[in-house]
């Protein structure tokens, strides 16, 4: 049996950057990945990462904008720490080798990005999380005594007799074997739940299988509801171009060749937050102001073509092969998708959750950073300064920790539930029908604009679907890469998330953030500066409570662009 | 939406039987990627179809397979034009990429191969010292130049496609020496002679890329491994003369000399040369380099068969008539004080037609 002080789980930026900090607190680490870590979908990071590292600049700028960005439902002691931390965390990035931007003087340079008072996003041309990330998996291979796991799949956590955390049950997807490994403490990186949308900017891995593990052992899921649709995605198949495109300054048109943007946001324009862009561009569609494809048009043209080929060339790429445009002579049409879940298990500031021994970081967690709206770049930085807390703080913790005992039934139960799965002959429907199911039902209802009565058809289709899900069977019947059985277990995952993400929608009886109610329109502080807590109920519903927010210098304001 | 016929390699490990091909019908738009195609087949008629795929979108560099014998991300190539090049009745072939052991279907072992290369070059920063207090202050455009490299997303596209790893599977590869220059081309790091030295005298190493291209034409992200190959060249033997013994240093003085002198290749001139760091006469009198000579007696043998070299023209290499213009292109460029290189990379395909696309290029000092 494998034996770590800390295991993490989940190879994207958030874990890395978990694994090396625990490592250099002295720890013994393992880290487990579903995929290879490079395959990480951090890679997706276009735009880049936020910090106020200019002296012109300051931490307090970067946590209001941060603060009012999540629509006053974010926590303020978590936001100082982060835009504290952060300029530090970009010079310890960049002296690693990461080969951020640099202005004529040689120095760190910036661009702009949306619900920011400055420019403050250090980025590598638009290929910025992949940097970060590949820059990170060059430590990773420098560090040899961090053990890495790769292309293994986690399929529970696992506890003691206490009731701590004591390590997990993971396949071996290379031999399909089923391993127990025991852990002092186990960090949860695994990442967001994109994949219950359709579209999604989201990669196929993205399926919240770390939130689902920590639901299913007890730890509270917190702001589930608040889920990320982001401006600029290409319609149908949801791929996404950086909100970098605006920051370098291109522009929003409707069908009539208005920049609509003016009438929603007259001061920030296409650089107000995400939650702001994306419902005015749903407006002017849903109005009939969209093309027939359901879109509006952004404009990179603008840009000058040397700067569009030096800092968005992957989106060129992304026009060319995916959209057949030219971005440097036309218009692409975009629309808003899913992109991002602020909410997730709820944590507090070292990344720790309710339940003794276990951590989470990055987007699968909710410390709260980002309440009801991240601001763009700032899930990276979320990612690098939760991922180190949690990391340096699960390795103090561990070393004064006696060897732990995780309680080996649960393999032999995993072991029981993946042959029940192979072994069933099909009668119920297939893992994608179900799938897609799920996703069309969440777009349709859970999406920019939602209602009372759509949420609880939703919440229906997702009980009926988790139902449905219990009888799948697979067709592959083997033990070498076995992606089927993966799908079948993941769309459980995903299923639980879906569930939780309606449940909190239905109870936020206000709009805040990216959640948007046309029942209930307006913002309610009086009632709802809360966050909504969700857990476990066995099979039956999630049981949910409140909990603070946590105010320290900013009383909530109204919230203009 | 148009139905297309997919004709999978497929290879079941467990079932001690040889690969076979499976195919199957979809309809897919014919814009969406032959990944689209597999996923529906998958999902709908066949589970246990084994590919590695996540972002569906070239950045998670997971999907790389043969596609009518091109090797290419399945995610970001189109249905219908993999189609169109199967020709009209063909099914469109997909099969795992050459160069790796396959683990299942379209999926291969990566780690014996690519990984096992990218470790090889030392693939992490290593500084002169300790960090300074803030970012280190580099050239702007040494940044840029190479985010060219970073932006690899280690496919292994082409790993597998690479003519000369077929032949020489220690080669250490295109990737991975991309992923080289990304350190050398790196200011901050400070090992960049030694480097160079390394993967200079390695008989594996920088100098036994053949330039086919392959590499270029099939990587997905325009990271161009073989320029990246040929920009560490240049740096080992111009910048930092190292003499190999690979004979690197010698071959490119050997083929420059040459065609300064005579504009084009002297085939008969090329071994002596070659082995005599560029120079006729050390190349034919110098005991190491004889031994060397003589040691590629059937080279010179093949060469006379096949009439690339004949006495005569050994003896009576013409030069071109206008030899004069081909070394006042030489004096051009050597008169300048830095190397001009246009990276395609930043200024874009059409880039040259534009002002100054040549000057804004110079990215190496």
């Amino acid at each position: 049996m494998p034996q770590h002080d800390v295991l993490v789980i989940g190879a994207g930026l958030a874990g890395q950057r978990a694994a090396l900090a625990a490592a250099e607190g002295g720890a013994s680490v393992g880290i487990i990945s579903k995929v290879h870590p490079v395959r990480s979908h951090s890679n997706a990071a276009q735009g880049g990462i936020n910090a106020a590292l200019n002296p012109e600049d300051s931490w307090e700028s970067h946590a209001f904008d941060t603060v009012k960005g999540s629509d006053y439902l974010g926590d303020q002691d978590a936001i100082e720490i982060m835009c504290r931390e952060a300029p530090e965390e970009i010079l310890h990035l960049e002296h690693l080798g990461v080969t951020f931007h640099r202005n004529e003087a040689g120095k760190l340079g910036t661009r702009a990005f949306g619900g920011a008072s400055a420019a403050r996003t250090y980025y590598v041309a638009d290929i910025t999380g992949q940097a970060i990330l590949h820059v990170l998996y060059e430590q990773l291979m420098k560090h040899d005594e961090v053990e890495r796991f790769e292309e293994w799949f986690t399929t529970a956590l696992v506890k003691d007799g206490s009731g701590r955390i004591a390590g997990a049950v993971t396949r071996n997807i290379r031999d399909g074997s089923l391993q127990l490994f025991s852990a002092k403490t186990v960090i949860l990186a695994t990442g967001g739940n994109g994949q219950i949308f359709d579209p999604t900017t989201n990669a196929l891995i993205c399926t919240g299988d770390g939130i689902a593990m920590a639901y299913r052992a007890g730890a509270t899921l917190m702001d589930m509801e608040m889920v990320q649709y982001h401006p600029t995605t290409l319609a149908g198949i949801g791929l996404l171009i950086t909100e970098g495109a605006r920051g370098e300054g291109a522009h929003l048109y409707n069908a009539q060749g208005e920049r609509f943007m003016e009438k929603y946001a007259p001061n920030k324009m296409e650089l107000a937050s995400r939650d702001v862009v994306s419902r005015a561009e749903q407006t002017e569609i849903d109005e009939g102001r969209g093309f027939p494809d359901g879109t509006v048009a952004l404009d990179i043209t603008k840009v000058p073509k040397q700067r569009i080929h030096e800092a968005l060339r992957e989106i060129v790429m992304v026009g060319r092969d995916f959209a057949g445009v030219d971005i440097t002579r036309e218009p692409i049409h975009i629309k808003p998708g899913n992109h991002y879940v602020m909410g997730g298990v709820k944590t507090n500031v070292d990344g720790e959750t309710d339940v003794p021994g276990l951590y989470a970081a990055g987007e699968c967690a909710c410390v709260s950073v980002h309440g009801g709206n991240r601001l763009g770049a700032n899930s990276l930085l979320d990612t690098l300064i939760f991922g180190r807390r949690s990391g340096a703080h699960a390795a103090r913790v561990a070393r004064g920790m006696a060897p732990v005992s995780p309680a080996g039934e649960e393999l032999a139960r995993e072991r029981e539930l993946i042959d029940g799965l192979v072994s069933r002959d099909r009668t119920g429907r297939r893992v994608s029908e179900i799938k897609a199911e799920m996703g069309a039902v969440m777009d349709k209802y859970v999406a920019v604009f939602r209602d009372e009565e759509g949420l609880n058809t939703a919440l229906e289709a997702i009980r009926r679907l988790r139902e449905e899900a219990k009888t799948v069977s697979v067709d592959d019947k083997g033990n070498v890469f076995n992606q089927d059985v993966l799908g079948a277990l993941e769309l459980q995952f995903m299923l639980d998330n879906a569930e939780c993400i309606v449940r909190g929608a239905i109870e936020r009886k206000e709009s805040r953030g990216a959640q948007y109610r046309t029942d209930y329109p307006e913002r309610n502080d009086d009632e709802w500066i809360k966050h909504i807590n969700l857990s476990s109920n066995g099979d039956g519903e999630p049981e949910v409570s409140y909990s603070e927010v946590t105010m320290t210098q900013w009383e909530p304001q109204e919230r203009k662009y | 939406m148009p139905e297309y016929t997919l004709k999978l390699r497929r290879y079941n490990p467990e079932s001690g039987q040889p690969a076979y091909w499976s195919e199957y019908q979809v309809e897919v738009d014919s814009e969406r990627s032959v990944l689209k195609g597999i996923l529906d087949a998958r999902d709908g008629q066949d589970g246990s179809i084994g590919i590695r795929c996540s972002c569906q979108a070239a950045i998670c560099g997971s999907c790389a397979v043969r596609i009518n014998g091109k090797t290419a991300l399945a995610c970001n190539t189109a249905i219908g034009e993999a189609a169109e090049k199967a020709g009209p009745g063909n099914p469109i072939v997909v099969e795992p990429m050459n160069n790796y052991p396959v683990i299942k279907d379209l999926i291969v072992d990566m780690d014996a191969v690519h990984w096992k290369k990218i470790r090889r070059v030392v693939p992490w920063l290593l500084p002169d010292g300790p960090p300074p207090e803030r970012e280190h202050i580099v050239p702007a455009e040494s940044m840029i130049d190479i985010t060219q490299s970073m932006a690899c997303i280690q496919c292994g596209a082409c790993v597998g496609a690479c003519l000369s790893l077929e032949v020489d599977p220690e080669f250490v590869g295109p990737a991975a020496l991309a992923k080289a220059y990304r350190f050398v081309g790196d200011p901050r790091d400070g090992q960049e002679a030694e480097r160079l030295q390394d993967l200079a005298e390695d008989p594996h190493g920088m100098y036994d890329c053949t330039h086919c291209f392959a590499c270029i034409e099939v990587c997905p992200k325009d990271v161009a491994p073989m320029s990246q190959i040929m920009r560490l060249r240049r740096r080992a033997t111009n910048d930092f003369g190292i003499k190999d013994r690979n004979n690197g240093y010698g071959h490119e003085k050997a083929f420059t000399t040459l065609v300064e002198k005579y504009g084009t290749l002297h085939e008969a001139q090329l071994l002596p040369r070659s082995f005599g760091d560029g120079s006729l006469l050390k190349g034919q009198t110098e005991p190491g380099a004889v031994k060397e000579l003589i040691a590629n007696l059937p080279t010179v043998v093949n060469g006379l068969k096949s009439g690339k070299v004949s006495p005569r023209k050994a003896l009576f290499h013409h030069k071109l008539p206008d030899q004069g213009n081909v070394k006042r292109i030489f004096k051009e460029i050597e008169s300048k004080d830095e190397r001009v290189e246009l990276n395609l990379y930043i200024v874009g395909e059409d880039g040259a037609e534009e002002q100054g696309a040549m000057s804004e290029g110079g990215m190496e000092s």
